[in-house]
């Protein structure tokens, strides 16, 4: 027997007060008044007082609206039935195609126990040399790609969910344009990827407590196909705009904020979230990849500042091309001594002659002469960005080693390449 | 006695209650959530009836009014035999136990015993009845992987008692009795389990002494340039990306210690797995044994909850204090203290104290002040002694070193082993910072042999800098070769190649080799006057070290290596003279 509640004492925020008893912490309620009607959740019981976060936001909610508690915390639907579908971040079909209602699976569930996770051991292929070659993606890695707004971010998500081979692909939007949604809607389609993948969209103009919820449902959806031995991609795009939110709502509750603004607990709420990332001995996986646009590019900003700690690495995305330096797969040794016997020394030596070339791009800037060798590797670095560290570069791995053993040997003597020589003596391309 | 009371508030992960009858600070407190769950908590704060505590698990589904059962007992330990090789969640739960029992996730409510209860141990008793003991004194020994484990008197003891009784050798489970223990009538039943809180620090001993031996690492940068002593204490602050866990993951592998406690607090958990898979396969050069053997690992990452990650290291710590009562040389390596920091942060938060620093509790500094307090060198009561040298992470934000956790470790430590972005970048592995880092321990080399050795760093980077507004054209020859010369010093004794086989770990009389012949290059007067030449020569000798550094110690490859650097030297010598 459901109990019904006619007065909300305060509202501020997205955050209503009530008297009521016999709440539970986390539990959902259903607010509803003239405007239509939302879900909330319990945030704080205090006594009789009780602290629900509305998810559609407060907007037009009157004192006189009638609450009532669901009994349970966040559930969400599980099924193949998912597949194909986009749902609002909220957990709310959008797509009009009606509501999933069987098997609901509660929402941010538990923590994996260390004890029976496996050590990342499966490379993932991205048809992206600068990934494949130089920060080899792993499965069940939790990596996020930290760039600055405008960078062409969502397309390289976009291009990794079609050309990662996934069992099902889930995707997270948080604080979407609605012309980003459908590029990423389309893109699926087109790429014939639609039929294994699940999208939770949350678009800039919904309610922001929405936003919160957004990667909790994908990443629990993911969760269910791992553990039946899914190898599951999740996308996340923007961690910035989830944790915006957060900020908003931990200073409407009147936390007290720890580094511009946004609540001590940040690290914590943004590792909860990536430490979803997971192998399992069974199979199942998780591997995760997350936007997350640094304002005015400064990495140290609390939010790129954090996920830095969390997560294995990151792609950092600058003036259009996956950088070279800024850039870390942590997990790359895992992997890349099993591919080829080539792989680590010229994912190495490229990388050094690239370093070099830089600096004497700086020392020519500066007005320094340039010597023979300055030539060579100015040329180099001219050839290296046009066919490997370009976004258009798209082929396999294999194909992107004997791309650069050709780029080496156009430029340089083996000698001069700092490979060891038997490497060059198996791989130099013979004239 | 223990007391109930009622939930009246639920926020976060505190939750208060208000309690009829006594209640003690501290104390362990389980809410009882209405499908029956018990939730492990700790009071930290009373006012009046109420308690203030914080949860050790998701509060989900807890409401007001739901039962609390306060206990008499503070957070503590089961300390025994069985100890070594376990990994336990920052509760003492054995997470492998918890999986085999409860499935890939962690269920809120289940707790497990630390120890194992089946298990035998061979029992040696050491003392004869009518013998008088006090607290923490031997009883007996059993034999736990290659140590000697002493099962002492209760560390609670007070006072001198005489044993009663106590059992013949043979085998016994911990929990049976070995010991009967006997004061004014009174009498107590000893077994080999202790149980000791983990925010009280467990020290007994005749004195505490300075720290004098130096702990090596085999690393050369730290055992030379910035060492710790056994019973010391050093912090490693560093930016994401610089290498804080591959430093302490090395530590843990090639110290000379008997025993390191990893705790993993609040950081990835890839990483714990890491070592959870690695050490059962890796071997001890040491022992013999694997590496599992001589480790216990901590594991509270940062998916698991809050309030228990920060009663984690305390965990770690009295286990550390625990094996040193037994007599072992311990290391507790704590990755990382920052997200220790910041779990009280989380909770002085929701118990609305004022805030002091980037919203840290005003406590913070003379709580990491304890915490480093605890490790020490000590003189047992038997006469033997023992350490627990601890070393801790931070992780600063944006890497930046002013902010209150570093500051605050640094007044406390003896070593500050600082990582820099800017080496990690330029791949200077290990990425301390040697002209930043400091240390107030001596090493396995003179003291000033190496300051002398060190100021060619710093005089190398001030060359570095005005190079770079100059240009080598506007350098002199002299401060060319001295800047090539710190370079050198850089490249083949400050770094080691971790993924090196030999390079990995250098024992203390390989690093005393090579410090005298670097050192005999940094003393080299070369009587070069081409720049090229200089650059040509020093990459040579670079390369040839670092052959050196390749090569098993005293094998004929070393010793091809080390004639290619005479050659080397001689040549020049000849050409130039």
């Amino acid at each position: 027997m459901r109990k019904y509640y006619n007065k909300i004492d305060n509202i501020a925020g997205n955050v209503a007060t009530l008297k009521a008893t016999g709440v539970g912490y986390e539990e959902l309620a259903v607010v509803e008044g003239s405007w239509g009607k939302s879900l909330a959740q319990v945030i704080k019981v205090s006594g009789d007082n009780v602290s629900l976060q509305v998810f559609s936001g407060t907007r037009g909610v009157s004192t006189g609206d009638r609450v009532s508690f669901l009994g349970a915390s966040m559930r969400f639907s599980f099924s193949d039935d998912l597949f194909g579908r986009v749902f609002s971040g909220g957990g709310e079909a959008r797509d009009g195609r009606g509501e999933l209602t069987d098997n609901l699976i509660e929402v941010g569930g538990l923590a994996v126990n260390p004890a029976i996770r496996l050590m990342p051991h499966r490379m993932i292929p991205t048809n992206i040399p600068m990934i494949d070659v130089f920060n080899t993606l792993v499965e069940g890695q939790k990596l996020p790609i930290f760039s600055i707004p405008g960078e062409p971010y969502n397309e390289l998500l976009a291009r990794i969910a079609l050309q990662a081979e996934a069992d099902v692909i889930v995707f997270g939007g948080m604080g979407l344009k609605y012309d980003e949604y459908l590029f990423f809607k389309n893109r699926l389609e087109e790429g014939g990827a639609m039929n294994r993948s699940i999208m939770f969209i949350h678009t800039a103009s919904d309610p922001v407590v929405e936003c919160l919820q957004t990667p909790d449902i994908a990443l629990t959806v993911a969760e269910q196909f791992a553990v039946r031995g899914k190898r599951v991609l999740v996308l996340l795009t923007d961690m910035t705009n989830f944790s915006n939110a957060l900020k908003e709502i931990s200073i409407t509750m009147e936390q007290i904020p720890s580094n511009r603004g946004y609540p001590g607990d940040l690290y914590s709420q943004l590792a909860s979230r990536y430490e979803k990332a997971v192998v399992f001995e069974e199979g199942g996986s998780i591997t995760l990849m997350a936007v997350t646009t640094m304002p005015g590019d400064d990495v140290t900003h609390p939010v790129p500042d954090n996920t830095g700690y969390i997560t294995e690495g990151q792609f950092y995305l600058k003036g259009g091309v996956i950088d070279p330096f800024g850039s870390l797969s942590r997990l790359k040794q895992q992997v890349n001594g099993k591919t080829r016997d080539d792989h680590r020394a010229i994912m190495d030596g490229c990388i050094q002659l690239y370093a070099k070339c830089r600096e004497t791009r700086e020392k020519r800037a500066m007005g320094f002469e340039m010597s023979d060798w300055d030539n060579k590797l100015l040329k180099y670095g001219e050839s290296f960005e046009k066919q490997i560290m370009s976004f258009s570069a798209n082929i396999g791995l294999f194909d992107a080693l004997q791309q650069c053993w050709s780029i080496l040997a156009e430029h340089f003597e083996p000698r001069e390449t700092g490979i060891r020589s038997n490497l060059c003596d198996q791989f130099w391309p013979k004239k | 006695m223990s007391s109930t009371g009622r939930i009246v508030t639920v926020y976060g992960n505190m939750v208060t209650a208000e309690v009829e009858g006594t209640i003690r600070q501290n104390a362990v407190a389980y809410c009882q959530r209405s499908d029956g769950v018990r939730l492990m908590s700790e009071i930290i704060r009373i006012r009046g009836k109420l308690a203030d505590m914080q949860v050790f698990e998701l509060t989900r589904g807890l409401k007001v009014g739901d039962v609390v059962e306060i206990t008499e007992e503070l957070l503590s330990l089961e300390l025994g035999p069985g100890l070594i090789g376990m990994i336990y969640d920052g509760l003492q739960n054995p997470l492998p136990e918890m999986a085999a029992q409860v499935g890939k996730f962690l269920e809120p409510g289940h707790y497990l015993k630390a120890l194992d209860r089946k298990q035998d141990w061979d029992f040696t008793p050491l003392v004869a009845p009518g013998a008088v003991v006090t607290a923490a004194e031997n009883l007996g020994k059993v034999k736990e992987k290659i140590f000697d484990h002493f099962i002492m008197a209760p560390f609670s003891l007070t006072g001198e008692w005489k044993v009663k009784s106590i059992a013949p050798a043979g085998k016994y489970k911990v929990d049976q009795e070995v010991a009967t223990l006997e004061k004014d009538g009174q009498t107590m039943p000893v077994t080999m389990i202790q149980r000791w809180p983990v925010r009280i620090p467990l020290g007994i001993y005749r004195e505490r002494l300075l720290p004098t031996q130096t702990m090596v690492t085999k690393q050369r940068i730290i055992d030379t340039f910035f060492p710790v002593m056994l019973g010391g204490t050093y912090c490693i602050p560093g930016p994401f990306g610089a290498g804080k866990t591959v430093l302490q993951q090395i530590t843990s592998r090639y110290a000379e210690i008997d025993l390191v406690i990893v705790a993993a607090c609040g950081e990835r958990a890839g990483e714990v797995v890491e070592t959870l898979r690695e050490f059962p396969h890796l071997k001890d050069p040491r022992t013999g044994k694997t590496l599992i053997e001589r480790t216990i690992i901590i594991c509270n990452t940062s998916s698991m909850p809050v309030a228990a990650r920060e009663s984690s290291v305390y965990t770690a710590i009295t286990l550390g204090e625990y094996y040193r009562q037994v007599g072992l040389n311990v290391l507790l390596l704590a990755d990382s203290t920052s997200r220790w920091a910041q779990a009280l942060r989380e909770m002085s938060g929701r118990l609305e104290e004022i805030p002091g620093e980037e919203a840290f509790p005003a406590y913070l500094e003379s709580s990491i002040a304890r915490f480093y307090e605890r490790g020490g060198i000590v003189e047992l009561k038997d006469g033997r002694k023992a350490s627990l040298t601890v070393g801790g992470t931070v992780s600063p934000a944006g890497g930046n070193f002013e902010e209150p956790v570093t500051q605050g470790t640094l007044k406390v430590v003896g070593a500050f082993l600082g990582l820099s972005y800017a080496r990690s970048y330029a791949r200077r592995f290990p990425a301390i910072d040697p002209l930043e880092s400091w240390s107030k321990y001596s090493g396995v080399i003179a003291h000033e042999k190496v300051s002398w050795a060190h100021s060619f760093l710093k005089r190398g980077k001030s060359i570095f800098e005005m190079m770079q507004v100059v240009g080598e054209e506007g350098t002199s020859i002299d401060d060319f070769i001295i800047y090539l010369k710190s370079e050198f010093l850089d490249n083949v004794y400050l770094q080691q190649n971790s993924f090196d086989e030999v390079d990995a770990a250098c024992p203390v009389d390989r690093q005393q080799h090579l410090f005298e012949m670097v050192t005999g290059i940094l003393e080299h007067k070369f009587e070069i006057t081409n720049k090229a030449a200089a650059r040509d020569l020093f990459f040579t000798l670079t390369e040839q070290f670092r052959d050196w550094n390749y090569s098993p110690w005293q094998s004929d490859q070393m010793k091809t290596a080390q004639d290619a650097i005479k050659a080397t030297l001689s040549g020049k010598e000849a050409t130039n003279a």
